[in-house]
């Protein structure tokens, strides 16, 4: 079923169009992405979908409700956690649980809540005292405190360390298990390829493609490269009969050979027919990023 | 919004820089003020009444308010823009407008408790006479407290950083302290501007409650241009309100 439909939707600002005729839709229960490099209209679409901006047209419907005519009734179960959105600096962490647990009809019991964000010991610390994991993690707990169906998660891990991204990963699929459909909104590759299930990949404002993050290295995939070594020296003919294999290269003991199809299987068949044994065996196929750079023709650099 | 209250005062309460200039620096100076002899002495220009009668309590009392509407209401309310509080709460079913109405509240509350503070201390250290007009005295310090606030939460609305919004606010507070007599009776100063200071904001504050501490009623112009600011200011706050 889906909880989130989103038509044609449209906005610009003044001379900017920020979002320009995106559509698609999210499946309740999947971790959805929303990746692209800075500036693509992520944020402004995001915005959108949480009733925050009014868009220039197009239709968005997220858990039946429409975002502008029942922004009250969407909020109660929708949960947001936005980029550049803060607390006060000396306000305690079990403080502003509180206090957003009393803006909600059916809030979640904000204790357990601060336990399962592993934040139970800084309870009593000081927003401004927290890191920054603790503080997105703090913004996680926040955007779930009211018990949410859905929840919208914009560029949770940017400025996080490795640690505490890897660690925020792991807190997002646990809210994924206990049932909350998520948006996560992202320019990171490696996030959204070990969170998402499927990936909306949007540049200047439009959906490029929407598919799983395996689908989308699929579509990119043509050409692959297995690398390897060998005891004893290899007759290129061996390899190059192939008709999987495109081009053989060796340097310095290391052979590449690049190709299409089921090219790993015909390279380790043909080996073993002669007796060979290849040591450091590496198959690299196309990554995320590979696929991103073919469907957009820009690398996400930051 | 009870919890949105108690949680604002807390944060209110953290900051001893606020709660000392605030709360504590007007009683203290006029606590200082009135133990010098010479504010005692009576003076022709004033109708013979001395400094430290209605003159100086009055101010003290516009400056416990003014401090509170133009500094420390504008840098709270900034501060809530500026570290992403407001866009936050717009994500919840409950209006970001929340957090700032009970920013207002809890600083009309602690003015209140200023200048009540104020006035009972002076009166049992040195004497100081309460207000001889009770209610028309109340009733300056609710509409030209409301005025001041109204002025305040402009400059709160439109100021671009947190850091400007204090700044803002003291650069019209001390002309505007000046003219309504701060450092030198209003009785003192040139007629035209005495006359340009009748409808200013602030002004017709200090004014008019000198007039209901000395025991007259307040002047009708007073009230009325307390009212327009209250209006005039309030709507601009509540239509240019600049959420993010």
């Amino acid at each position: 079923m889906a909880v989130i439909e989103v038509n044609e939707l449209r906005k610009r600002y003044r001379d900017m169009v920020a979002v320009d005729g995106v559509s698609f839709t999210v499946e309740e229960g999947e971790i959805f992405g929303v990746l692209g490099p800075n500036g693509a209209g992520k944020t402004t679409t995001v915005e959108c979908l949480a009733g925050l901006r009014t868009p220039d047209s197009g239709t968005i419907s997220v858990l039946g409700l429409d975002p502008r005519r029942d922004a009250a009734e969407l909020k109660q179960i929708l949960g947001i956690q936005l980029q550049s959105s803060g607390l006060a600096e000396k306000l305690k962490v079990w403080e502003a649980l509180d206090l957003y647990a009393s803006f909600y009809r059916a809030p979640r019991d904000w204790d357990a809540l601060l336990d399962q964000v592993g934040l139970a010991d800084k309870r009593d610390a000081a927003y401004g005292k927290l890191s920054g994991g603790q503080k997105q993690r703090l913004s996680i707990a926040l955007a779930l405190v009211g018990n949410p169906r859905v929840a919208i998660l914009d560029e949770l891990t940017t400025g996080l360390d490795p640690q505490a991204r890897r660690d925020t990963w792991g807190l997002i699929e646990e809210v994924r298990a206990s049932g909350v459909t998520i948006v996560l909104v992202t320019h990171f590759m490696e996030e959204a390829e070990r969170l998402c299930d499927r990936l909306a990949v949007i540049d200047s404002g439009r959906v490029v493609a929407v598919d799983s993050p395996a689908g989308l290295v699929g579509r990119v995939d043509g050409e692959q490269r297995v690398t390897f070594r060998t005891s004893t020296p290899v007759a290129d003919p061996v390899l190059k009969a192939l008709p999987e294999v495109l081009n053989v290269t060796s340097s310095r003991g290391q052979i590449t050979v690049t190709g299409t199809g089921n090219l790993l299987t015909a390279i380790t068949l043909a080996l073993a027919e002669h007796d060979i044994v290849p040591i450091d065996l590496r198959v690299e196929r196309a990554s995320l990023d590979d696929a991103f750079v073919a469907l957009t023709g820009k690398k996400i650099d930051f | 919004m009870m919890k949105t209250l108690t949680v604002e005062t807390k944060l209110f309460l953290r900051d001893p820089a606020s709660l000392f200039f605030a709360v504590l620096l007007p009683t203290v100076l006029l606590l200082g003020l009135s133990s010098i002899p010479s504010m005692r002495d009576p003076i022709p220009e004033l109708g013979g009444q001395a400094v430290i009668d209605t003159h100086m309590p009055a101010m003290m009392t516009v400056l416990a308010v003014v401090m509170l509407a133009f500094t420390v209401l504008p840098a709270a309310m900034a501060m809530s823009r500026e570290s992403g509080q407001l866009r936050r709460m717009s994500t919840t079913p409950v209006s970001p407008s929340r957090l700032i109405i009970a920013q207002v509240l809890i600083n009309v509350g602690v003015a209140i408790i200023a200048t009540g503070l104020m006035i009972v201390l002076v009166n049992l250290v040195h004497g100081v006479a309460m207000p001889r007009q009770p209610l028309g005295f109340l009733l300056v310090f609710l509409l030209g407290s409301a005025s001041v606030f109204a002025v305040g939460l402009l400059i709160g609305a439109l100021a671009p950083t947190a850091k400007s919004a204090p700044g803002i606010g003291s650069l019209l507070m001390f002309p505007l302290l000046f003219v309504s007599g701060m450092w030198m009776p209003r009785e003192a100063m040139a007629d035209l501007l005495r006359q340009v200071g009748d409808f200013l904001p602030v002004v017709p504050f200090g004014q008019a409650l000198r007039d209901t501490w000395g025991g007259a009623a307040p002047a009708p112009l007073n009230l009325v241009v307390m009212t327009a600011t209250l209006l005039l200011a309030g709507g601009a706050a509540v239509r240019f309100f600049k959420w993010e």
